[in-house]
């Protein structure tokens, strides 16, 4: 159990030597060692003891050894070894009796001394096996330390999986427990509704069988009859008629004839959505090109746009596709797909113009308002103000200006029509050349819209004339277009305009007032033509409508 | 708004003539017949029995009344007073009755629907119709009257036949695909016939005229399904209510559901607009206090006014927990209608029954929401208009149209708890029905409505 520790004086090295020398003789048990190494430390005594002794002390320095022995004692406290003197000068004498207490002393001393030796040498390998032991404990511990804290770790991390697994395994069965419930409150529902209907069967059945029973018992049957004072005539008023097979055909064919009308009428109103749809689409695409036509960009912006060319020539594709799909009538699939991908295109393309101008926008804020190609704000705001200030300034110009041409053309009229009383007045013979004249310095102009106006206020005259020779007027009549032809011509006219509206939604607003033209033209036309299909009456009171004001305007003149 | 006086009424048996010029009214065995202007008694016949129900003939000519506790019909003439017309069906019994759409028949469901016959006041023929089926709406006519729609049941299947009625000539017969079929329905158009299933199972079947099956619909399975059906004055909707709370429409290109409306009891949509019915705590001079309040008081605070507060904010509406173990549990939407033009639909969920719902149909989206203090009892649409006439069992009347809404008290000394409603045909007057009485009531021009209301305006 361990390795004994000799410790040996180091004044006894040469002993050692001996001692090693025994001891590497013998290689015994530990205590059979040690006993031999007492037995050797004592042994050498008695063998060697003439080397030993004889190095101290020879015959020549007896005195010298036996003085120095005696000063080594005494101050160990021992006697001294010398006889007390009578004198200082005499030789002292060696005391025998103290020499020999002496070396039994010591003697006695030397053998305490090794038992304490022993016994300490046995206490340091006690202490020592006993050190190698709880060494070789706490070694053994530590290890086992760390196996049962890897093991510790190791069920802590199986606890977590396993707690893991029990929490979604609770949470499954909570919901499964949820579901069971809800199925159960379903089957549960179904179950007093299947109980409730079985009931009211059973009691149906009930009543049957009682009933039954008092049919079957009773003799006197109640009869069922009707009992009417006189019989009615059928609601649409005709006679009754069998029923044959022609009568089976003739409902059938009706039947179809209601489902198919159903079917033609929805058929119709889809196919108007759709045709709405698809103009509502087409203007969408037209209003996007022309917002991102490249006229309109800036030259900035078209250096910067990588797509620039690719939108170039988007653009003229789809231009060229609407002149094509207005012609084909939009009825094919492929000219649908064309139009929805062009329009998808466009949309496109708007949207990342919109998104440039929101970044440039952006750019703008936060580098200030030092660029000279975006305006501020306010500026914009400014400009936008003066410009709507000069168009209403213009428009007012316009309006001023028409209702001077139309007061110049009423005094124009006027003259003429005082210049015509006044030559009917006067000369009767005349007649037809003058009126002729007039007629040609009339309708010199090859307007409809003149002739209108002006045979109005021929018409007039047969009713305000007095004085004037009816056969004047009745030639002037015949000479002139009479009304209805006029409105043929605004009929025809409103039918050419419907014609091309059919196509497209149209907006026409000629105004037809030239400023050369001042004494031809009274009035302004303005027709707003829409394109369904619907509104002819729409038009036609548009077309009367502006008559019936230049009919009234011609009223208030004298 | 001006209303009559009340008259005698038994068994909310109020009916506008179609043409709109009369009333009938029945009081026990009595029929009273009105003009509607000056609600003078033109006419009064006297049946065997008591009244169970009656109808006007679609041409304003006849009308019918059935005693179903003696099995009787009688029929009286409006033009010719001394007219009459009894059909009895003794042993068989009656169920149910009611007129073809040319009034000149008149089909009778005898007891334990054994079988229709149909009378003919013109000729003395008699038909009859086997294995009609005792389900909730087992006999539709086409809004133009030409075809009648029957659901039937033998060995245990449901099947559907088609009768022409000008001369109750079987059109078509087919079988349905249902476990138990509940109702059929034409289309205004009359071109699509619509059936559903018992609340067992959910279950839409459309069919076209000819009898071909066009589509089936199923929401979900196995909890309960369809309450009520309605389809829309334009033939475009269909709308479904179901148990779930949910009304689900369905557009009629596709037969596919375009969207569903839920009715939870908490409306958290701030564009809804939320009417609650409020009592208006009458004021009180300091020196009527009394207590214990007087009776009159009392009376009065029974009978109190009340009108509508516009509710902000998230709201939270009353509901009623339906009992778990009964049949046909109060839940789901059981009540719905469509406006006459289509644009408004007025629902009620059963589970919050004092609330009516008002969605508008263009938008697909909750209009409005009128709370009440009391379950709502029935609701009708103006025909003429969209006007909703609301009733709950107290004496008042509630009007809503996209301009405001208003409640009126009926007028008159004592209650008078509006059970029934009945617009007349020009949605000019309202006939409001209690148990025992029922009168009328004017109303006036739509501005005059609006600003009697001054609720909102601007509304819609």
């Amino acid at each position: 159990m361990g390795d004994w520790m000799t410790v040996t004086d180091p004044s006894l090295c040469t002993e050692s030597k001996n001692l090693h020398q025994y001891t590497s003789e013998t290689k015994m048990s530990p205590s059979s060692l040690y006993s031999q190494q007492v037995l050797c430390s004592s042994i050498p005594l008695s063998k060697n003891v003439h080397s030993v002794f004889s190095a101290f002390c020879t015959e020549e320095n007896i005195e010298q050894s036996i003085s120095y022995l005696d000063q080594e004692l005494t101050t160990f406290g021992f006697p001294s070894l010398y006889e007390e003197s009578k004198s200082k000068e005499t030789k002292r004498e060696l005391n025998i009796v103290a020499v020999l207490n002496c070396m039994n002393e010591l003697l006695v001393l030397q053998r305490k001394n090794l038992l304490a030796q022993e016994s300490v040498e046995t206490q340091n390998l006690k202490l020592g096996s006993d050190m190698d032991h709880l060494q070789s404990c706490y070694a053994k511990l530590k290890e086992q330390l760390e196996t049962s804290r890897r093991e510790m770790i190791g069920l802590q991390e199986r606890d977590r999986q396993l707690q893991c697994k029990n929490r979604n395994l609770h949470q499954l069965l909570k919901n499964e427990k949820d579901e069971v419930q809800k199925l159960q409150n379903i089957i549960a529902s179904r179950a007093t509704q299947y109980n409730h209907d079985m009931k009211r069967k059973e009691r149906e059945y009930n009543k049957l069988k009682e009933r039954l029973h008092q049919l079957v018992m009773n003799k006197k049957d109640k009869k069922i009859a009707m009992d009417v004072l006189n019989y009615v005539g059928r609601a649409d008023g005709k006679r009754g008629s069998w029923r044959t097979d022609k009568t089976e055909a003739r409902n059938e064919d009706e039947m179809y004839k209601l489902l198919l009308n159903d079917y033609e009428c929805r058929q119709k109103q889809i196919l108007t959505e759709n045709a709405e749809l698809k103009k509502v689409l087409q203007q969408m695409k037209k209003e996007m090109i022309s917002l991102l036509s490249p006229q309109k960009k800036k030259p900035r912006e078209r250096a910067e746009d990588g797509t620039g060319t690719a939108v170039i020539s988007d653009i003229e594709d789809d231009l060229g596709e609407l002149s094509r799909e207005s012609a084909w009538g939009l009825s094919c699939d492929t000219v649908r797909e064309q139009l929805t991908n062009s329009i998808r295109r466009q949309w496109r393309i708007l949207k990342s113009h919109v998104e440039k101008l929101d970044n440039q926008v952006s750019k703008v804020h936060s580098e200030g308002l030092n660029d000279e190609d975006v305006i501020s704000r306010q500026d914009h705001e400014e400009e936008t103000e003066k410009l709507e200030l000069e168009i209403q300034q213009c428009k007012e110009m316009i309006r001023a200006q028409q209702q001077l041409l139309q007061r110049k053309a009423f005094e124009e009229e006027r003259a003429s029509w005082l210049k015509q009383q006044f030559l009917n007045m006067t000369t009767f013979d005349h007649q037809n050349s003058e009126n002729v004249k007039l007629f040609s310095a009339f309708s010199g102009s090859s307007d409809p819209d003149n002739l209108t106006v002006h045979s109005r206020p021929r018409q007039k005259k047969p009713h305000s004339v007095t004085n004037g020779a009816p056969a004047c007027t009745s030639k002037l009549a015949k000479s002139l277009p009479a009304s209805p032809s006029t409105s043929d011509i605004c009929q025809t006219r409103s039918c050419v305009s419907e014609h091309r509206s059919s196509t497209n939604v149209l907006n026409i607003a000629p105004e037809e007032t030239k400023a050369n033209e001042i004494g031809r033209e009274c009035t302004n036309q303005k027709w707003s033509v829409m394109s369904r299909p619907g509104s002819r009456e729409g038009c036609y009171s548009g077309c009367s409508s502006t008559y019936t004001s230049s009919h009234l305007e011609r009223d208030t003149l004298p | 708004m001006n209303f009559s006086e009340s008259f005698k009424l038994s068994g909310l048996l109020c009916r506008f003539s179609p043409d709109g010029k009369y009333l009938a009214s029945c009081v026990q065995y009595r029929l009273v017949v009105r003009d509607v202007k000056t609600l003078q008694i033109l006419q009064l016949y006297t049946c065997l029995d008591q009244i169970q129900h009656i109808e006007w003939s679609a041409d304003s000519l006849f009308i019918l009344c059935a005693m179903y506790r003696r099995g009787l019909v009688q029929v009286w003439s409006l033009e010719q007073p001394e007219w009459h017309c009894k059909i009895d069906e003794g042993s068989a019994g009656l169920v149910a009755s009611c007129w073809s759409p040319d009034g000149r028949h008149i089909l009778n469901t005898t007891e334990f629907h054994l079988r229709i016959t149909v009378w003919s006041l013109c000729t003395k023929s008699v038909s009859y119709i086997k294995y009609p089926k005792a389900c909730q709406q087992g006999i539709t006519f086409t809004r133009d009257g030409r075809y009648l729609a029957l659901a039937e049941r033998r060995d245990c299947r449901d099947y559907v036949s088609i009768f022409v009625c000008s001369d109750w000539q079987l059109l078509r017969h087919f079988d349905t695909d249902t476990q138990d079929l509940t109702g059929i329905e034409w289309a205004p158009n009359g071109c699509v016939l619509a059936a559903w299933d018992s609340c067992l199972e959910y279950k839409v079947l459309l069919y076209s005229l000819d009898g071909r099956l066009l589509s089936a619909y199923c929401a979900y399975e196995w909890s309960l399904g369809i309450k009520s059906v309605a389809w829309s004055p334009s033939s475009q909707f269909l709308a479904i209510g179901s148990y779930d709370g949910k009304v689900r429409l369905l557009n009629h290109v596709t037969w596919k559901m375009i969207t569903e409306f839920g009715h939870p009891a908490a409306i958290n949509n701030p564009k809804a607009v939320v009417y609650k019915e409020a009592e208006k705590i009458p004021e009180l001079g300091l020196g009527h206090l009394s207590f214990p309040p007087p009776r009159a008081m009392a009376g009065a605070l029974s009978t109190s006014e009340s009108k509508y507060e516009i509710a902000s904010g998230p709201v939270s509406l009353q509901t009623l927990k339906p009992v778990a173990d009964r049949a046909n549990p109060k839940m789901g939407v059981g009540m719905l209608a469509f406006s006459s033009d289509s644009y408004f639909l007025a629902t009620r969920n059963d589970n919050v029954p004092n609330a009516v719902w008002i969605w508008d149909i263009q938008k697909l989206k909750l209009f409005v929401v009128l709370e009440h203090m009391s379950p709502v009892r029935t609701f009708q649409w103006d025909p003429q208009q969209p006007r909703l006439a609301i009733c709950t069992g107290g004496s008042k009347v509630y009007l809503w149209s996209p301009a405001g809404c208003v409640s009126v008290q009926v007028p008159g000394e004592g209650d008078f708890p509006v059970l029934g409603l009945c617009w007349h045909l020009s949605g000019d007057s309202l006939a409001l029905l209690s148990k025992d009485h029922f009168c009328l009531c004017f109303l006036e021009t739509k501005e005059e409505v609006g600003t009697a209301c001054g609720q909102r305006d601007g509304h819609a």
